[in-house]
């Protein structure tokens, strides 16, 4: 994982340092004086060589001080705190909701498997998988929220139950849908790749009903590739849904490094993508710990 | 003396051909999407959609099968044109004297404003552009950004997977490392940091068309997948047999690699290709709604799609229409025929 993790750092750095505009020049301005571009430059150690800027970008990673942001000029570590917790009252819910609508669903095709009610079910996934997320967004804002009126249009309170009843319910509605039908195509496969196994041969053979097959023997074994799948999704509930959070006017992460990429606000770009990075590192490290616990034959090396 | 095998071995090609002419739904697929590709590529020879940033028709013209709802739009600005009398300030503007010469200059420059049509075959846009002509027109630059950038990580995938899979020892080491730091970065953040370096960069007037930019985000998130693929595809067969041969003829490390090996994974490499194609067209879609992707000039389905934001608010919903349609009918068949070629080219999956 350290390996890795100085990867990330130099990808980040090289990327902003070598392909990236010249800060000092962004940051002063077109009408800046030559003394002005030289004190931003000291300022932020642009004039010493690269591998004295990477120290001091290494210095700041591991500080937790970024300073502040070139626009704004808020701290950048005060941006995830008082980002976060709008990004997770959306996504959290959206992953549960997901699982819960993907998991019967995925079950109920993988058990009338090769019917019409299968056909159907998966033909409209793909249809509706090929529909653009921004397409499900604006019908959606647009008919609920306009037209209908059933959910405010956008929004956001500083109440969190305001926000999870008032706000939230749209986006989250909407991106649960989105995520429906992949979902359910990839447990329908897991569903369908236990249904071959020796052991549900065996509860046929002694007589069990097909639905007590499916409930009791297939769902507990396919709930472990389940459950990994939804696992590999949590770091992306901090990432958030960027275009929701931009649709719905929600203060989340995702709207702010989406700001931050249209004023070219280096650090909070740079900043964001370090510990996102590291906190997905660390989740995945959790999981696979977990897994060993869980699963005896799986080690870890 | 041995008996010669008569039977010649059916090309993999051709067992394809004939596998994906017996599924019926994959040949429906195959066929939208050849008509797709046509329709691009009249529109690329300027044979279709030539004229599609040209204001034919009144701002927000109704479609041709609605031409008598009320366009309020148009009539405002009709409107507009011919009220509103300036105010006369001859007695205290300094530049009064050139009021004549002006007046007698723009005589002379008055063209003839060409007739605009009320209706258009799909509706117009807020500046009276034909929808159905930027619907194709966007399926051009949508499909081909989507596909160069496929050709593109799949380039890099495969040629990067190759070296990690054949030789194996330090250089998978270090290509696995590579890996692994391009996947622990949650790839929404690496297209934004890439976007936001890419647009004010020292590169920033190389990628001056904006394309290109689309493209290499793309390119540069992309290939990790198909690296993945084709690395554990070349670790199982660099020891087969047909390998050892090549070897012992005295092929060389690239000629095995490139002309032994690759056409026997090649079907893994195609199948996740098109898989990209259909990811990289989203993400496209996407990107240039957000304004990062292609420049202003161009029309793309994302494009379409962010002025059509605005335009349902006042009930003009044509141009959602068509870009959405256009985009989920081209997604759908690409989708279809990518799982009917994965099962035409390995049996054994079905």
């Amino acid at each position: 994982m350290v390996p890795t993790l100085a990867g990330v750092v130099l990808l980040v750095f090289f990327l902003f340092k070598f392909f990236g505009g010249d800060p000092s020049q962004l940051l002063a301005g077109q009408v800046a004086s030559q003394e002005q571009i030289d004190a931003i430059r000291r300022e932020l150690g642009l004039d010493q060589p690269w591998w004295v800027q990477l120290g001091i970008f290494v210095r700041e990673i591991v500080s937790f001080d970024f300073g502040k942001s070139w626009m704004t000029r808020e701290q950048v570590s005060s941006i995830f705190l008082s980002r976060l917790p709008a990004t997770l009252t959306i996504t959290i819910p959206i992953l549960l909701l997901e699982a819960a609508l993907a998991i019967p669903t995925a079950m109920l095709v993988a058990y009338y498997r090769g019917t019409l009610l299968d056909r159907t079910v998966m033909a409209i996934c793909v249809a509706a998988m090929s529909i653009s997320f921004l397409v499900y967004i604006i019908v959606g804002q647009y008919v609920l929220g306009f037209q209908l009126g059933w959910f405010p249009v956008q929004g956001w309170s500083d109440s969190f139950w305001r926000n999870l009843v008032t706000y939230a319910p749209l986006p989250i509605l909407l991106a649960a849908l989105v995520g429906l039908a992949p979902q359910t195509r990839l447990y329908r496969s897991f569903f369908l790749d236990e249904t071959k196994s020796d052991y549900v041969r065996t509860a046929r053979a002694k007589g069990l009903s097909e639905p007590a097959i499916m409930r009791k023997h297939v769902l507990r074994n396919a709930l472990v590739p389940v459950v990994t799948n939804v696992s590999l999704l949590i770091p992306g509930v901090f990432v958030g849904s960027f275009l929701l959070e931009i649709f719905f006017s929600i203060p989340g992460l995702g709207r702010e490094i989406y700001l931050a990429v249209n004023r070219s606000d280096y650090p909070v770009i740079q900043a964001v993508t370090i510990y996102l990075s590291v906190l997905t590192m660390l989740i995945n490290l959790a999981a696979d710990v977990l897994y060993s616990f869980v699963d005896p034959r799986i080690q870890l090396r | 003396m041995a008996a010669v095998l008569e039977v010649t071995p059916e090309n993999a090609w051709t067992a394809l051909w004939r596998r994906l002419q017996q599924d019926r739904v994959g040949a429906l697929c195959l066929g939208i999407v050849v008509a797709y590709l046509v329709m691009i590529l009249f529109a690329a020879a300027g044979w279709l959609a030539r004229g599609w940033s040209e204001e034919v028709g009144v701002p927000y013209a109704n479609p041709g099968f609605l031409g008598d709802r009320p366009n309020l739009e148009a009539a405002l600005q009709k409107g507009s044109q011919h009220k509103g009398v300036a105010p006369d300030l001859r007695n205290v503007d300094p530049l009064a004297p050139k009021y004549e010469e002006w007046a007698k200059r723009t005589g002379e420059l008055k063209g003839t404003e060409a007739e605009r049509s009320l209706t258009l075959p799909w509706g117009g846009d807020r500046w009276g552009r034909d929808v159905l002509d930027k619907a194709i027109k966007g399926s051009q630059v949508s499909i081909a950004v989507g596909v160069v950038a496929a050709l593109c990580a799949t380039l890099i995938g495969t040629l990067l997977g190759a070296l990690a899979g054949f030789y194996g020892r330090w250089v998978n080491d270090g290509l696995e490392w590579l890996y692994n730091v391009f996947t622990s970065i949650p790839s929404i953040l690496l297209i934004f940091s890439l976007a936001a370096v890419l647009r004010t960069g020292a590169f920033a007037h190389l990628f001056a068309s904006g394309i290109w930019t689309v493209v290499i985000i793309l390119a540069f998130t992309g290939w990790t997948g198909m690296y993945r693929l084709v690395r554990a595809e070349y670790m199982k067969h660099r020891s087969r047999e047909y390998v050892l041969a090549a070897q012992a003829i005295g092929a060389s490390a690239a000629s095995r690699m490139f002309v032994h090996i690759l056409p026997n994974v090649s079907h893994v490499i195609l199948v996740q290709l098109s898989l990209l194609v259909v990811a990289f067209i989203k993400v496209e879609v996407i990107l240039s709604f957000l304004g990062l992707g292609v420049p202003v000039d161009m029309v793309s389905w994302g494009t379409m799609l962010s002025e059509a934001q605005t335009e349902l608010v006042i009930g003009k919903w044509w141009q959602l229409a068509a870009a959405s349609v256009f985009m989920a009918i081209f997604l759908t068949a690409f989708s279809m025929l990518t799982d009917s070629l994965r099962d035409a080219l390995d049996p054994k999956l079905r």
